[in-house]
């Protein structure tokens, strides 16, 4: 393999009196870190940039959940950085980020991820921000193969190339398969000693890892993101469908992240909290959303997300009560609240399991 | 003797890492020394912003607990 001998060549770095600056995307995983870490590794000034799109898998729902709050958390962007002595930017691209999701120029991955216009997206941010703080080049982490969609060796090009970042986005872990970029041209950084990792395998990255001595490294599985999980893509698309309109604000898409989502009638869904930790985050919005809560037995609270009329309330207050613990009483005492502080309470036999469909789940 | 601002953050009810680029927004821009009180829900932001500090040469001087909710203190770092 063209990565083994490498790791043991003494390599002299020319030091320059004012060293190179190149941003680093950190994404948190162990591609950003080897690359940032290989540059470090050649003399180059290194900084982190972490773009928050809002979907991230970082921060949300662990801090919700109680069985994820007892788990020691950390952000792994935060946690790449640290590991490697370097700043690190977190930019928020909330707002910007919508048009991605919602018109990707080059299509979705398998579920609703825009991967390779995100890519171009961040690529882009980074070339402004090099502009804007006096730094050299751009570094990420990518690898020809790697991904199906957005890190293949024809889409490498078009990130560099859409992006408007061309030749000073350099790829360390697998630049000797590309052509030369700025920084390799202009000796800024030793072609010889970047690499030639390529396909799926990750055999050459955790080779790399351990001659760093980097181990409790985080290992997404799917991606960084919410997108590419299915049934977070089947919850944004029942979204836009019952809106007529691929829209979102940032409290949709935290709100996919929480709870059990129910649709019993095209123009209506349910919240439901599935545990104390989810509830109290869902109070949050009760002055957004009618709400519902059992008070004759311990239970969840529900958000409504639509425009209901009475009989639409009365299912709500009997699917609340089928997920309280008085699931098998003859009736449940359901308070049913407007957003502006209206108040009534209802006595409603709970819904039979049978009766909630399984198509009612989002 | 120079003074020393300090201003207050509400982050409450933001996710991570929200409260960690609303402290990094708030911190732009201020001199060594000042003080930021970020108010917060997220149990997250006791990790996130020590560590957004530790990384980015700041310094938290306090975490206190007010029931559900944190004081994170931050003291602004040396540029570097
Ligand atoms: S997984 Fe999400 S964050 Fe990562 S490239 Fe794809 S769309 Fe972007």
């Amino acid at each position: 393999m063209g990565y083994n001998g490498r790791f043991n060549r003494n390599r002299v770095v020319v030091p320059m009196s004012e060293p190179r600056k190149a941003v680093a995307l950190i994404s948190g995983g162990l591609d950003s870190l080897l690359a940032a870490r290989v540059m470090q590794e050649q003399g180059i000034h290194v900084e982190g940039i972490n773009f928050y799109t809002g979907f991230c898998v970082e921060g949300h729902t662990h801090a919700i959940r109680k069985k994820d709050r007892d788990k020691p958390k950390r952000n792994n962007a935060l946690w790449v950085a640290e590991q490697l002595g370097i700043k690190l930017h977190i930019v928020d691209v909330i707002e910007e980020y919508k048009d991605i999701v919602i018109n990707p120029k080059h299509g979705y991955g398998a579920n609703l991820n825009p991967c390779l216009d995100c890519k171009v997206f961040m690529v882009r941010k980074a070339r402004q921000w090099i502009d804007e703080h006096g730094f050299d080049f751009i570094v990420t982490g990518e690898v020809i193969g790697q991904r199906p969609k957005s890190q293949r060796a024809d889409t490498l090009p078009v990130v560099a190339h859409e992006s408007g970042a061309d030749d000073l986005l350099l790829r360390p872990l697998c630049a000797r398969n590309l052509p030369p970029t700025r920084p390799e041209i202009e000796g800024w950084v030793d072609r010889e000693a970047l690499y030639d990792f390529q396909g799926r395998t990750r055999k050459p990255q955790m080779a790399l890892a351990r001659r760093f001595g980097f181990t409790d490294y985080a290992q997404p599985a799917g991606g960084c993101c919410f997108l590419t999980d299915r049934q977070y893509a089947v919850k944004l698309a029942d979204l836009w469908k019952s809106r007529g309109e691929r829209r979102y604000e940032l409290d949709d898409i935290m709100l996919l992240k929480v709870g059990r989502h129910l649709r019993p009638r095209p123009h209506f869904k349910l919240i439901v909290g599935r545990e104390d930790g989810e509830n109290r985050f869902l109070q949050g919005y009760r002055k957004q959303f009618v709400h519902l809560f059992p008070v004759s037995h311990k239970g969840p609270l529900v958000l409504v997300d639509g425009q209901v009329d009475d009989d639409d309330i009365e299912l709500a207050a009997r699917i609340t009560a089928r997920f309280s613990q008085g699931r098998d009483a003859d009736r449940v005492e359901v308070e049913v609240n407007t957003p502006n502080g209206g108040s009534r309470t209802l006595g409603v036999e709970p819904l039979a399991g049978g009766d909630v469909p399984k198509e009612w789940y989002l | 003797m120079v003074s020393v601002t300090r201003v207050q953050l509400d982050a409450r009810r933001l996710l991570c890492p929200l409260p960690v680029i609303r402290t990094q927004e708030r911190v732009e821009g201020m001199a060594a020394g000042d003080v930021v009180e970020v108010l917060c829900t997220d149990p997250g932001a006791r990790h996130d912003i020590p560590a957004w500090c530790r990384v980015n040469g700041h310094q938290v001087i306090d975490i206190e607990e007010r029931g559900d909710e944190l004081v994170i203190t931050v003291q602004v770092g040396e540029a570097t």
